[in-house]
């Protein structure tokens, strides 16, 4: 790397918690004007790293260099004022507030302490209009959308003349278009000399994206390429996961058996239009469509925890009505949420009683009687076949990475007899290694007569692992695609389908949803 | 079991069990009770009278009525909801136990009564809350004053005293030396400490404090098991309501005044979450144990009743200060 345009040094971080080395030792610079990627299975410390450069953590040895000085941050503040900037994942911006506001939050232009409303809008309307955006800058946040509320966060810390820009993830919740102008405008940022930092576990991105890249593995660092077109796809998985991963999906055709679930006309709160659709035994259909087509509301409405305006709902050709969840599942049919923290894990419990809060209810004794022994094993069976990174299955659960809460919640559903397994975004947010755990768990599934539904927004990933998709779009399913005859041209076209092009596309449409 | 620091260069997160953390275990578990104790010890040793015989009795009646209901409040608290009525149900219930008790001549009906006002109101409050989605502070906080408010009319504002007096020795007797009630309280620790524990409804209970949403899409029924939880929140008051009208030989409708901020107090206090998902037993004992000795040792100590009233704010603040810091310790990454 060329060093005299090194502006950002890491050097010698480390950071220990109670039990835990997060970090050992990290050194790597990173240049003006170069998108730099960090890579690294979850729990790998990129996020750790991200929290000691915006201020929220401190290192435990080695220090921060920023333009070649030694820096300190006690508080996020201090970051700040250094010109540093994290755009996160989660979105920290306050929803009621205008767009202006928040984009000047903490620095309101004000006279004699009354907020000038007229600056205020003029600067911001300045700023959204750099980054392209068409926005009236008095909108309130929570109308926008969540590739919006990206843009509110960079024009924020532009306000604050950020050298430094890490991205966390951006694009988990962005549909292409949005991606692509987002990328415009870090691409903008980066000839206008800045330092941009991008975590994501998407490949194709940071290679479309990044110059350089940083991979750790367990707290680590492991390599820095300064130039991204000298490293390969393999090679970048081996660095994180410390073997070879060959093809990731590892799709074989199986037999399937009869049909196992059967949704018939469904209409549910988040539907546009009665949604039919089947899964046999041992077949694995994904769920495509963007945000908002409406995959986790027919997940949910099947599973029964939402309730269904109309339709039939058959398991094993008898045909099932749910009250709600706990209905569902002693018929078999359990779902993986997709929001893991707001609807997947109990934080403050242990990963035992995560594994075993649904099975617990058939190994009672006297009826009402909790079994501990068996809990204890189930949850150790669990944490072993599922390779659950965990020092015991007494840890609490949020002190595991995204992709080891991942596994332990598919550890609770494989603690019963499962027929029918609906996955919402099974690996959102997870990272490579865990991915691929989580996939061999479905074929291993699927090989066992279970029925896999599962809603992807990857659509890699998708086309991958399913036998067969359905795509949606805007509340309806619009599509089926098999999976020799899929491509990723047909699965987007079919899920961003406007109305400018002909409805004679030369995909099968699915006669149900044609309403 | 501690283990070794991990060698370098191998590829598992370097887990350390250093001794401390053995300690932090201990403190985990037993902590607010290894500070009951210390309180305890200082006001035998400072205190003259404290260890009296008729102080313990005292001592030991007074934390009786808070322990009882604030097992109920574990469950209510556990579960990321409070019950605001538990002190107008204890005196609702104690004064319709007395009403009943005159009218029929009969004991068991007036018990009978005292539980059932105690259930109904609990099961009220579980079926607005839970069914309807009302929160529980509003909800609680209404059926509060409509349970003071029916003890104030069916007593007709005064006390209710009780003619027949075999109902008396349900509060006034004594085994090996301990009075009736605090025995009925430490059997409710027991019960109630199995249940939150060993059990489905229990653990249930802490998962919905845990997350709700969570608990709900794995199947938990969350209804059902958040009416049952006020229900026996509303139970248990009721039962509290008639051993306390059983002492003062009277249903009194003007009794506990501020009983459910005591109790709330006491069980935080000794640690347990009130954002739900955490509770045990042992964290409402140690909580009662130590408002109630520290409040003992301030009537000792003739200090005015007004300076304990901000001392009992300081405690409680002090407690959930450190409970905070002890999350944060605990919720690294």
């Amino acid at each position: 790397m060329n060093t005299d345009r090194a502006y950002l040094a890491f050097r010698n971080i480390s950071k220990v918690f109670p039990g835990v080395k997060a970090l050992q030792d990290i050194s790597f610079t990173c240049g003006q004007g170069s998108i730099h990627a960090l890579m690294g299975e979850n729990g790998a410390g990129k996020s750790t790293l991200l929290k000691i450069l915006s201020g929220m953590y401190q290192p435990s040895g080695g220090h921060l260099e920023i333009g070649g000085n030694k820096i300190e941050f006690n508080n996020t503040l201090d970051a700040l004022n250094a010109g540093v900037a994290i755009i996160y994942q989660e979105l920290h911006l306050a929803a009621e507030m205008s767009v202006a506001e928040n984009i000047f939050l903490g620095q309101l232009p004000h006279k004699f302490g009354v907020v000038d409303r007229k600056r205020l809008r003029d600067m911001a309307a300045e700023r959204l209009q750099h980054l392209g955006m068409h926005i009236d800058p008095d909108t309130p946040l929570r109308r926008l959308s969540i590739a919006q509320w990206q843009m509110v966060e960079i024009a924020k810390a532009l306000t604050r003349n950020a050298q430094v820009i890490a991205f966390d993830e951006p694009t988990s919740s962005l549909s292409a278009r949005e991606i692509e102008q987002l990328f415009r405008v870090i691409r903008e940022l980066q000839t206008e000399g800045r330092v941009i930092l991008y975590v994501s576990h998407r490949m194709e991105e940071i290679f479309h994206l990044c110059d350089a890249i940083t991979v750790f593995k367990d707290g680590r660092y492991v390599n820095t390429w300064s130039d991204i077109s000298q490293v390969s796809n393999e090679q970048l998985v081996q660095a994180m996961v410390g073997r070879e991963l060959g093809d990731i999906y590892g799709y074989r055709p199986r037999e399937h058996g009869e049909v196992r679930l059967e949704v018939r006309d469904v209409l549910a709160p988040g539907l546009r239009a009665p949604a039919s659709l089947q899964v046999k035994r041992g077949e694995i259909v994904g769920l495509f469509g963007l945000v908002g087509a409406g995959r986790s509301e027919l997940m949910k409405a099947i599973f029964g925890a939402s309730p269904l305006f109309s339709g039939h709902i058959a398991v094993d050709g008898k045909t099932r009505r749910f009250r709600g969840p706990g209905d569902a599942i002693a018929q078999g049919v359990m779902l993986c949420p997709e929001d893991r923290k707001a609807e997947g894990i109990v934080p403050v419990h242990s990963v035992r009683d995560n594994i075993n809060i649904s099975a617990r209810r058939r190994t009672l004794s006297a009826g009402c009687l909790i079994n501990e022994k068996w809990e204890r094993s189930n949850a150790q069976k669990m944490v072993r076949e599922l390779n659950i990174k965990t020092p015991s299955d007494d840890q609490l659960i949020m002190n595991l990475s995204g992709g080891n809460q991942q596994k332990a919640i598919l550890g609770r559903w494989l603690s019963e007899d499962m027929k029918i397994m609906l996955l919402d975004e099974p690996t959102r947010g997870i990272d490579v290694g865990a991915k691929h755990e989580i996939y061999r768990v479905i074929y291993d599934l699927a090989e066992h007569g279970i029925s896999v539904l599962f809603a992807s927004s990857d659509l890699p990933e998708a086309l991958g692992l399913a036998d067969r998709i359905i795509v949606m779009r805007e509340g309806r399913i619009v599509g089926e695609l098999l999976h020799d005859e899929a491509t990723e041209q047909k699965a987007l076209a079919l899920a961003m389908l406007r109305q400018s092009e002909p409805a004679n596309n030369p995909i099968n449409p699915v006669s149900a949803s044609v309403a | 079991m501690s283990k070794a620091n991990a060698t370098p260069g191998i590829a598992v997160p370097a887990i350390e069990l250093p001794s401390r953390n053995v300690l932090a275990h201990i403190w985990d578990k037993y902590g607010m009770l290894v500070v009951f104790a210390v309180v305890f010890i200082a006001c035998a040793s400072t205190i003259p009278n404290f260890l009296s015989m008729m102080n313990m009795r005292g001592l030991g009646l007074a934390v009786s009525l808070a322990g009882m209901v604030g097992c109920g409040m574990l469950f209510c608290l556990a579960a990321g909801d409070f019950d605001l009525s538990v002190g107008s149900v204890v005196a609702c219930a104690g004064v319709s136990c007395a009403t009943i008790i005159n009218a029929t001549g009969s004991v068991t009906w007036g018990v009978l009564a005292g539980l059932a006002t105690g259930l109904v109101f609990g099961l009220l409050n579980g079926i607005i809350v839970a069914w309807l989605g009302i929160n529980a502070l509003i909800t609680t906080l209404a059926s509060m004053q409509i349970a003071r408010g029916l003890a104030y009319i069916i007593s007709d504002g005064k006390a209710v005293g009780v003619s027949e007096e075999s109902f008396f020795t349900l509060g006034n007797s004594s085994f090996f030396g301990l009075p009736t009630p605090v025995w009925i309280t430490i059997a409710c620790f027991i019960v109630f400490g199995f249940i939150i524990r060993r059990t489905l409804f229990g653990r249930n209970t802490l998962a919905i404090g845990g997350n709700e949403e969570a608990a709900r899409l794995a199947g938990v029924h969350v209804v059902r098991t958040k009416i049952a939880i006020f229900s026996l929140s509303g139970l248990i008051s009721g039962f509290a309501g008639v051993v306390l009208a059983s002492r003062m030989t009277s249903g009194q409708p003007m009794t506990s005044l501020g009983l459910e901020l005591t109790v709330i107090s006491a069980c935080v206090l000794g640690g347990v979450s009130l954002k739900g998902g955490i509770g045990k037993i042992s964290y409402v004992v140690a909580g009662v144990l130590i408002l109630g000795t520290v409040e003992n040792a301030m009537n000792l100590m003739n200090i005015s009743p007004f300076a304990q009233y901000v001392v009992r704010g300081l405690i409680l603040l002090a407690a959930v200060i450190f409970d905070r810091y002890k999350q944060k310790a605990k919720a690294r990454v």
